[in-house]
């Protein structure tokens, strides 16, 4: 197209002639509260790069959007003019006997795992909010129970293709574990919320399902009790899946262990690891609120990440900060990858919000982020990254990648 | 114009002190290669700095100047990372060897750069941790390297590499700023820029401090040997092994030639007339491994294993691993010469490529030794020659080149553990497209804009691909000198 069509065609004509289906956007597909101009479906990754190539040269603030359930993640964008959605991206190549799956972006994630478990596989991610796509969960770089033995989701990810703001594609990794050609970039990518680039397909490492799980948990009366807990738990050769904490309100603390693996060992495990926790229970399959965030979809959300040995005290301390600020919080999240959620109910100010993550912040070490705010406080004054060391550098990451800051303005650390 | 090397050498020795600087060409050439000694060049000048501070000064003084300079660690590497340039600064960590802290309550050791990968080990199994990742060369190699190089082991399978146990970096930039990524805890805010530095070759900083994770001494290990009569029938019992759902800690498989050759060397004693040896090892809770161990030994008898040897304590289990893990160095008594290649196809390729590296083998009349890590498909195949036969260097140089072109067909990688380094970056464009090669430099480019950082690596360069790769004639100098194993 040259210049001078550029500037006689319609947008929507423009978008559309790599063969995305456009169309107007309505209220519905606000981000942020900002509603954009144009939705676009780009059929496969050749018409997402060329929606991506026009938008770049008409100039359009661009959001990727999956099944949109975290789309009120991160700050809300300074603007937005086109909604990519990723939906039509969908594909599964399972290569079972490599443990390998490549899946396109907007693959919704329940349906990759009934896929991989008619093989006996999964892939390891437990996804703390139900109904996303592959492309999304990647984005938001959520990372359920299960990353304890098994990593974080940047850990599953083996090969990315991704799509620039200037329309360029460029994969890197591969489809093998092992390989340490080049730059691992689908790391920038695991949890940039779409402000790098486009992803649209993801290859992952798989695990078999293992024969047998048991859950063990126990309800610590303080956080010191489940510091110690979770301690011993993790230092006793019981190898968890995972430990999860909850902390719903102040006061006691349920500690879940999760133990897969093969049946004739897995009773005798169970014992061992309740040996180790007063109370104990053993159960067969997870409890309530398993691999959720806490509170409720609307409520404001702080992710906390600490040492391992802060993970309880960190939960007691939302509570009293909570208090402070008259409101309330509940708490969940991994204790043994030090990795928690907070929620503050939507009735919490920014003023609260801020009160009470400027207050973790102080008290803990490691990184206290609003991930996602109550409605409400779409627009308010809040720091929600607190300090981010190396923040220059990915100013630097964003100049080279997106020059012209066309991707989520600004929905980023420090305005990235 | 970048200033000459040698105008720097004052203020170098302002800050690393008379005895942190060489300038002796002698000394100098004491650091011309890493592990793959083909590729050697004498440093412009060698700063062994003590601390942080001194980094961050001596690479502000390159970035202020224009002088590239070359990170160096214990200098194992096996693909020219640390070839050092002769117009630069060669930047050794070996004096920055402290274990600043271990810490069992937050699992976490913290380690300067020079540190030995096995020190850590040591320094945490009092009290019952380890730290995983286990590079053949651990004793030696450094833990700032394995940040560079992304370093695997043979326990990787099961436990995954250096970049899934690094929790914190602090580093200092090529533009000489010291940074923190991460620490303690998971997840730092941001982009996980820590995540992409680790593997990337010394080409976006020099890591000074690091944080890794600890893990729990499994409560058991199992290990065993089985032999079988052909490759094939090996292969097929590490299908049966992986499908059945069950990860081992490592699988190592041999082949007749690499086992004449270990033979030879450490009278390793497997089963006579084996075309293949596997080692599978598993560990973790007891009644686990128990049970899977079962399972895997009889994966392994129905595959057509003519014997089994199991290890029945740690005396054992090292006799068992003596001859998968001399090997490389083993090859060295069947031939004067050869070439070890590192790559990766998909596990359920191997027994295709292995027939076409026979294949490649009897064509070409070059012997092909196969040891490898058959969990994860990553092929070290060994491409021995007689270096005083005409063209029989170029000839194994042109077999060892494709069995790599294989891995490519088979959708695998160039290096599966070794790294890019100058030895294979012209290799690079085979598996990536040009935009995917720009767009790597574009992310190199944040944080080099000067371009002086390990330059000449990991990339394609038009001068660099124009030379021809050359091969390795003899023993890795630390394996011969008896410090270091390869496997």
């Amino acid at each position: 197209m040259t210049q001078d069509e550029t500037t006689t065609t319609p947008p929507a004509e423009a978008l559309s002639a790599g063969g995305a289906v456009v169309r107007e956007a309505t209220p519905a597909d606000a981000v942020g509260g900002r509603v954009p101009r144009y939705v676009a479906r780009p059929p496969d990754t050749a018409a997402a790069a060329e929606l991506l190539a026009t938008a770049h040269r008409l100039g359009l603030a661009t959001v990727m959007r999956g099944n949109g359930t975290a789309s009120d993640w991160g700050a809300p964008p300074s603007r937005v003019d086109l909604v990519l959605e990723t939906t039509a991206l969908r594909s599964v190549e399972h290569a079972a006997g490599d443990l390998v799956v490549q899946v396109g972006a907007g693959t919704p994630l329940a349906d990759l795992q009934t896929r991989l478990a008619a093989a006996g596989q999964r892939l390891t991610l437990d996804p703390l909010v139900a109904g996303g796509t592959v492309g999304g969960a990647v984005a938001t770089g959520l990372s359920g129970p299960r990353r304890l033995l098994h990593g974080p989701l940047r850990d599953l990810i083996i090969g990315m293709t991704t799509v620039r703001a200037d329309g360029v594609t460029a994969s890197s990794g591969g489809r093998v574990v092992k390989n340490v050609a080049g730059y691992d970039l689908g790391k920038l990518h695991t949890g940039a919320l779409g402000t790098l680039g486009l992803t649209t397909s993801v290859t992952f490492r798989l695990h078999p399902l293992p024969e047998a799980l048991r859950i063990v948990s126990a309800e610590a009366p303080d956080a010191e009790t489940a510091q110690r807990w979770t301690h011993a738990v993790l230092g006793s050769g019981a190898v968890p899946a995972a430990v999860e904490l909850d902390s719903h309100q102040a006061g006691p603390l349920t500690l879940s262990v999760l133990l897969e693996g093969a049946e004739g060992g897995i009773g005798a495990r169970a014992q061992a690891v309740a040996e180790l926790m007063d109370g104990a229970a053993v159960a067969e399959g997870p409890p309530a609120r398993w691999s959720t965030l806490p509170g409720n979809p609307d409520d404001t959300l702080l992710k906390i990440s600490t040492p391992l040995g802060q993970v309880a005290r960190a939960a007691h301390l939302v509570h009293e900060a909570a208090r402070q600020q008259n409101t309330t919080a509940a708490v969940s999240g991994s204790a043994g990858a030090g990795v928690l959620f907070a929620a503050l109910p939507t009735a919490a100010g920014a003023a609260a919000v801020d009160a009470v993550a400027r207050g973790l912040r102080t008290a803990l070490d490691g990184g206290v982020t609003v991930a996602r705010t109550a409605p409400a406080l779409a627009d308010a004054e809040l720091d929600r990254w607190g300090d981010v060391p190396g923040l220059e550098l990915m100013r630097a990451v964003k100049q080279r990648f997106d020059p012209d800051r066309l991707l989520a303005p600004g929905r980023f650390a420090g305005g990235i | 114009m970048p200033l000459p090397v040698t105008a720097l050498i004052p203020r170098l020795r302002e800050i690393c002190g008379d005895d942190g600087v060489i300038t002796d060409p002698n000394r100098r050439r004491t650091y011309e290669s890493d592990g793959i000694t083909y590729h050697a060049g004498t440093p412009g000048v060698v700063v062994l700095p003590t601390s942080t501070e001194q980094v961050a000064a001596v690479v502000r003084l390159c970035s202020e100047s224009g002088v590239p300079f070359v990170p160096r660690g214990a200098g194992t590497g096996l693909s020219a990372g640390a070839l050092p340039h002769s117009q630069g600064v060669l930047i050794v960590t070996s004096r920055m060897r402290r274990i600043l802290e271990i810490d069992i309550a937050n699992e976490r050791a913290v380690v300067q750069p020079g540190v030995a990968n096995l020190e850590v080990t040591r320094a945490a199994a009092p009290h019952g941790y380890y730290y995983a990742p286990d590079p053949s060369s651990q004793q030696v190699c450094s833990v700032g390297g394995n940040i560079a190089e992304n370093s695997g082991g043979a326990h990787c399978l099961k436990y995954g590499f250096t970049v899934n146990h690094v929790t914190g970096l602090e580093v200092v930039t090529p533009q000489g700023e010291t940074v923190r990524l991460g620490g303690k805890s998971a997840d730092a805010p941001g982009y996980d820029l820590l995540g992409a530095f680790v593997g990337s070759e010394g080409t976006l900083g020099i890591a000074t401090e690091i944080t890794v994770r600890l893990l729990r001494a499994p409560q058991k290990v199992r290990t065993l040997l089985a032999a079988f009569e052909s490759m094939d029938a090996g292969g097929a019992a590490v299908s049966a092994i992986i499908s059945a759902g069950v990860l081992p800690a490592a699988v190592e498989m041999m082949d007749a030639l690499s086992i004449e050759a270990a033979e030879a060397a450490v009278a390793c004693d497997y089963p006579p007339g084996a075309g293949a040896v596997l080692i599978v090892e598993l560990d973790g809770p007891a009644a686990d491994v128990d049970a899977q161990f079962d399972h895997a030994t009889q994966l392994c008898r129905d595959a057509g294993a003519f014997e089994i040897r199991t290890a029945a304590d740690a005396d054992e289990r090292a006799r068992i691993w003596k001859g998968r893990k001399s090997a490389f160095a083993a090859v060295g008594r069947i031939s004067p010469a050869y070439i070890v290649q590192d790559g990766v196809v998909p596990r359920t390729a191997l027994p295709e490529v292995l027939r076409r590296i026979a294949e490649l083998s009897a064509e070409s009349g070059i012997r092909v030794a196969n040891v490898f890590h058959a969990g994860d498909g990553n092929l070290h195949p060994l491409v021995l020659f007689d270096d005083s036969a005409p063209e029989a260097s170029e000839k194994a140089a042109e077999v060892s080149g494709k069995i790599l072109d294989l891995c490519i067909e088979h959708g695998g990688s160039i290096t599966g553990e070794h790294g890019v380094g100058v030895d294979k970056a012209c290799q690079m464009p085979e598996m990536f497209s040009p935009a995917d090669l720009e767009t790597m430099d574009l992310f190199r480019s944040a944080f080099d804009p000067g371009g002086i950082a390990n330059p000449e690596k990991l990339l394609p360069t038009p001068r660099l691909c124009g030379e021809r790769p050359g091969v390795r004639k003899d023993v890795h100098p630390l394996v011969a000198e008896g410090t270091a194993e390869q496997f």
